[in-house]
């Protein structure tokens, strides 16, 4: 009943509230909604994809609708009188100051309601806190700026990777958002690795940060939660339907904040075990053997794709810095003959984490983006660092 | 002589300060609780502009989406500055203004208890404004990190957040010793006649506010003085690498935040319960009542911090307490609304200027009043928090709500200040225009919020274009409204422009600040007045 009454509803003031919008503001851009994101002039929550959300989208009805009941009879009252009570009609003021009966009543009633609302919520907030007997349980570690997904227990353990936002979109952020005329509906969205997990299972989701607090949110499933460095915490979700959903880092965490979203793939069981399959066999081709030898041409090509893909966003295409972010074009860190230098600054990173550790990066991914550096741009040093220097580093 | 601009001394009751200084000497060495007053006043106006002008920088950004003015970490350093200096540039300064304004004229008291404090804590802003506006020409930039300032990003900012760190220390003991003042004029410098429960509501509101502010400041130096020992002398509180907790930066800072919340408020609530038995010519209804509102309202205040931390992570039973803590809040607020709705009835109502931004007060922070109840039910708020529906929130109550009552109590009272009425047809353009455009920048942003737009966000999704579009047009004609009051309303009324304020220059307006005359003179109640039974007025 409820439901059907607020789509009703919300289709409705939609229809009334888009039909004025677009007459008053035209712009060139072609948008559609986003299936599983944001819909153009989206007025309330998304479509619930869990239970929580379906509840929490009922509270905020419930709630929205009593408040607007209180407000409309409260400001009616007050409007009445504005109307009727004034001196310009001839108003007399009455001498009434004071009365213990009417204070009780409109201490008491207010009270009565607040406990009728936070009655239902008590429910939503224990079933929400609720993440034992999860069939899948995914780590997920904020970072600046992008997500690590660790597969931990369940389906597809072992499976992990990075999750960033499309160099395109960020590059077109840059140059003042999409081209008009081009439709780009899920700009600011698009990430190279999604989550993927199964349908209708129970997910729980454990969060962790390596440098500061970011959060981990996706509205359709009715979650939000921080990823704080040092610390775990955990929620959950199961997915009642198959589809792409979409969120947004939500707690401040630097210049990129705006550009780590979050993309979470729904399949159904039978997809699920396919894609855990391909996931494994890949991992296993591209395991690398730590004591392999590098030619020069292959270890710089290798790099160029981790340096665009983790360092080009503070370091930039042109290896030239930007404000505080150090130019590594030309930087005598990276010219040294004597590689140590470079190797822990990835590996511990630099001025309290403003250059992030790379700790969690393999032994050949880092060689390979090091020996870019020094020979990309400006900087032809000829330098090879192999993978075996950077796991004597680490010791 | 009290009005800002006029240097000569007019008056012949007043010619015993003719060995007061003049020129600078005036207003540097000021112990005269009027001119501190405005001199706050003078201050917070700057800093108000100042802010806008950071919040004008955020809306042209988002008018459409891509980056097309600034970067990204300057977007975040616009967001920060501009939360920092509204909160404690413009607002807190702004309502201490008020109280040293007012309060001595209001309870028949000569001077402030300290006056000679009462300046130094003037005159600590104006160090603390220029190193926290100085922060965005250093290297890196202003902090960015917002204006919660949340470890362990803020480990992670330039030398500016030091700066910034300085700034807020020398702003909160500048708030100590305004609060120190207050409370103790207000207990001790009482016209006989005049007991507590007489006491105008905008004293009792400033009394209990200023024991507030005596609570929390010191928390926030403490918060702020760790973050300050981690970026520097190797301490790990809020580091996690050290054994810190970062949660632990937020449990102190909304210790501190929440209460703050209400200092920025409960001032308002004095002003509103001013203004509207004046124009309705009828006492405040449930005087009584109000005073125990405002009370509860201060220590509940307290044990709501964890509202802001849902999202944190908290377990079921922190939850289920904070939750059930900040929907109790809306009782006393309810009651309060009540009241004022109650002194409106059956009154004999007209609508000048104070009384618009009043009744625009009610309305439009009821609004702010009802999110705020939606945001305090733990699970709908773990759909909108750190969204815009959260921005539109807090701008309901702070803009439509302290700034409202501001605007409110500057038409009620600056008649008294300056001796001269300010333009009626002006103000009430000023108050149109401001409700409306307020509505259109920040109505939207519940849409936004509830669509999933993040606050502090330098570029969004093309879906949120439209009523992004919408605010930044709103914020701008917004702007433009509170530039029109400075020049066309502020300026000319310090300028002793406009025709002579009589001594009352509303009907129906109680209160011992009507019994002296327009302006006010440089000293009044040199001697204690003798007061009728109602201490609202003085007898012969």
């Amino acid at each position: 009943m409820m439901r059907t009454f607020n789509k009703n509803l919300a289709i409705k003031l939609a229809a009334a509230c888009g039909f004025a919008l677009a007459s008053l503001v035209n712009f060139a851009h072609a948008t559609q909604d986003l299936p599983g994101g944001p819909a153009v002039r989206q007025l309330n929550l998304p479509p619930a994809v869990t239970k929580i959300a379906e509840s929490q989208a009922w509270l905020h009805w419930f709630m929205l609708v009593l408040c607007a009941v209180i407000f409309v009879g409260v400001f009616a009252v007050m409007f009445y009188s504005i109307w009727k009570h004034r001196k310009s009609v001839g108003h007399k003021a009455a001498d009434f100051h004071e009365s213990l009966t009417v204070e009780v009543i409109w201490t008491v009633i207010p009270f009565i309601i607040v406990i009728a609302m936070a009655a239902p919520a008590t429910k939503v907030v224990i079933a929400m806190k609720d993440t034992t007997n999860a069939d899948l349980t995914v780590k997920v570690t904020g970072m600046q700026w992008r997500w690590a997904y660790d597969y931990l227990r369940g389906e597809g353990e072992g499976i992990g990777f990075t999750s960033s936002l499309d160099r395109d979109q960020r590059e077109m952020s840059n140059e003042g958002g999409p081209k008009a005329g081009t439709e780009v509906n899920d700009y600011l969205l698009k990430v190279d690795h999604p989550l993927v997990v199964p349908v209708g299972r129970k997910v729980r989701i454990i969060t962790t940060s390596t440098d500061v607090i970011h959060s981990w949110a996706v509205q359709a499933f009715g979650v939000h939660q921080d990823a704080i460095p040092g610390f775990v915490r955990d929620t959950w979700f199961q997915a009642e339907q198959v589809g792409d959903f979409y969120g947004q880092c939500a707690k401040i965490c630097g210049k990129e904040h705006a550009y780590m979203p979050i993309h979470v793939k729904v399949l159904s069981a039978a997809d699920y075990t396919a894609w855990v399959a391909a996931q494994k066999k890949q991992m296993a081709a591209l395991a690398d053997d730590p004591n392999k030898v590098w030619a020069l041409a292959d270890l710089i090509k290798r790099g160029e794709k981790i340096y665009s893909a983790n360092c080009a966003a503070c370091h930039q295409p042109d290896g030239k810095g930007n404000g505080p972010v150090k130019p590594l074009d030309g930087s005598a860190v990276v010219l040294d003959t004597d590689h140590s230098k470079q190797i822990l600054t990835l590996l511990n990173g630099r001025l309290n984490g403003a250059m992030p550790s790379w700790k969690a990066m393999s032994d050949t991914d880092i060689a390979a983006v090091i020996t870019y550096t020094k020979n990309n741009w400006s900087n032809k040093t000829g330098q090879l660092v192999q993978p075996s220097e950077i796991a004597q580093a680490r010791k | 002589m009290s009005a800002v601009l006029d240097h000569h001394h007019g008056h012949d009751h007043d010619h015993h300060d003719a060995h007061a200084p003049a020129g600078w000497r005036r207003w540097v060495y000021a112990t005269n609780h009027k001119d501190i007053g405005t001199l706050y006043m003078l201050f917070s106006l700057t800093m108000l502009m100042f802010g806008g002008l950071l919040a004008l920088g955020i809306r042209a950004e988002l008018f459409q989406p891509g980056l097309q003015f600034m970067n990204p970490e300057f977007f975040n350093q616009l967001t920060t500055m501009h939360g920092l200096i509204m909160v404690f540039g413009a607002i807190m300064p702004a309502f201490v203004g008020f109280a040293n304004w007012m309060i001595p004229i209001q309870i028949g008291a000569s001077d402030m208890a300290f006056a000679r404090m009462n300046n130094f804590s003037f005159w600590l802003l104006i160090p603390a404004g220029l190193m926290i506006g100085s922060t965005f020409f250093m290297p890196g930039g202003a902090p960015s990190g917002g204006w919660t300032i949340y470890a362990p990003l803020t480990l992670q900012m330039g030398p500016s957040m030091d700066v910034a760190i300085f700034a807020l220390h020398i702003m909160g003991a500048s708030s100590i010793m305004g609060s120190i003042n207050i409370i103790v004029t207000i207990l001790n410098m009482r016209a006989p006649g005049m007991p507590m429960m007489k006491m105008p509501m905008f004293c009792w509101t400033w009394l209990i506010t200023a024991f507030l502010l005596i609570a929390v400041m010191p928390v926030l130096a403490g918060a702020i003085t760790m973050t300050l020992t981690d970026r520097h002398f190797g301490t790990n509180f809020f580091n996690p690498a050290g054994g810190g907790d970062p949660v632990l930066f937020q449990h102190v800072f909304w210790f501190f935040g929440h209460p703050e919340v209400y200092i920025m408020i409960l001032p308002a609530f004095g002003i509103i319960s001013q203004v509207v038995p004046a124009f309705a010519r009828k006492k405040l209804f449930g005087y009584a009542s109000m005073v125990y509102a405002t009370s509860s309202i201060a220590i509940l205040s307290f044990i709501v911090w964890g509202h802001h931390m849902f999202s944190t992570g908290f377990p079921v039973t922190g939850q289920l307490f904070f939750m059930y803590a900040t929907m109790l809040i809306a009782v006393p607020t309810a009651v309060k609304i009540f009241n004022w709705i109650a002194t409106m009835w059956r009154g004999s109502m007209t609508f000048e200027t104070p009384m618009l931004f009043a009744v625009g007060f009610i309305f439009v922070f009821t609004m702010g009043g009802f999110t705020g109840l939606i945001c305090a039910m733990a699970p709908v708020d773990i759909q909108i928090q750190d969204t815009y529906y959260v921005v539109a929130h807090f701008h309901y109550v702070l803009v439509a709500g302290s700034l409202y009552a501001m605007f409110s109590g500057f038409y009620y009272w600056s008649p008294k200040w300056t001796g001269v009425m300010y333009s009626e047809t002006r103000g009430k353009i000023h108050f149109w225009w401001s409700l409306i455009s307020f509505n259109v920048t920040f109505f939207p942003m519940h849409f936004l919020g509830l669509a999933g737009m993040p606050r502090r966000y330098a570029d969004y999704p093309m879906q949120f274009a439209d009523f992004n579009a919408i605010a930044s047009v709103g914020a701008f004609l917004f702007g433009f409204a509170q530039l029109y009051f400075i020049v066309c309303i502020v300026i000319p009324v310090m300028r002793g422009k406009g025709a002579p304020a009589p001594q009352r220059p509303w009907e129906g307006a109680e209160g011992l600040e009507w019994e002296i005359p327009s302006p006010a003179p440089f000293h009044t109640f040199e001697n204690p007045p003798k007061l009728d039974e109602t201490a609202t007025r003085v007898l012969a």
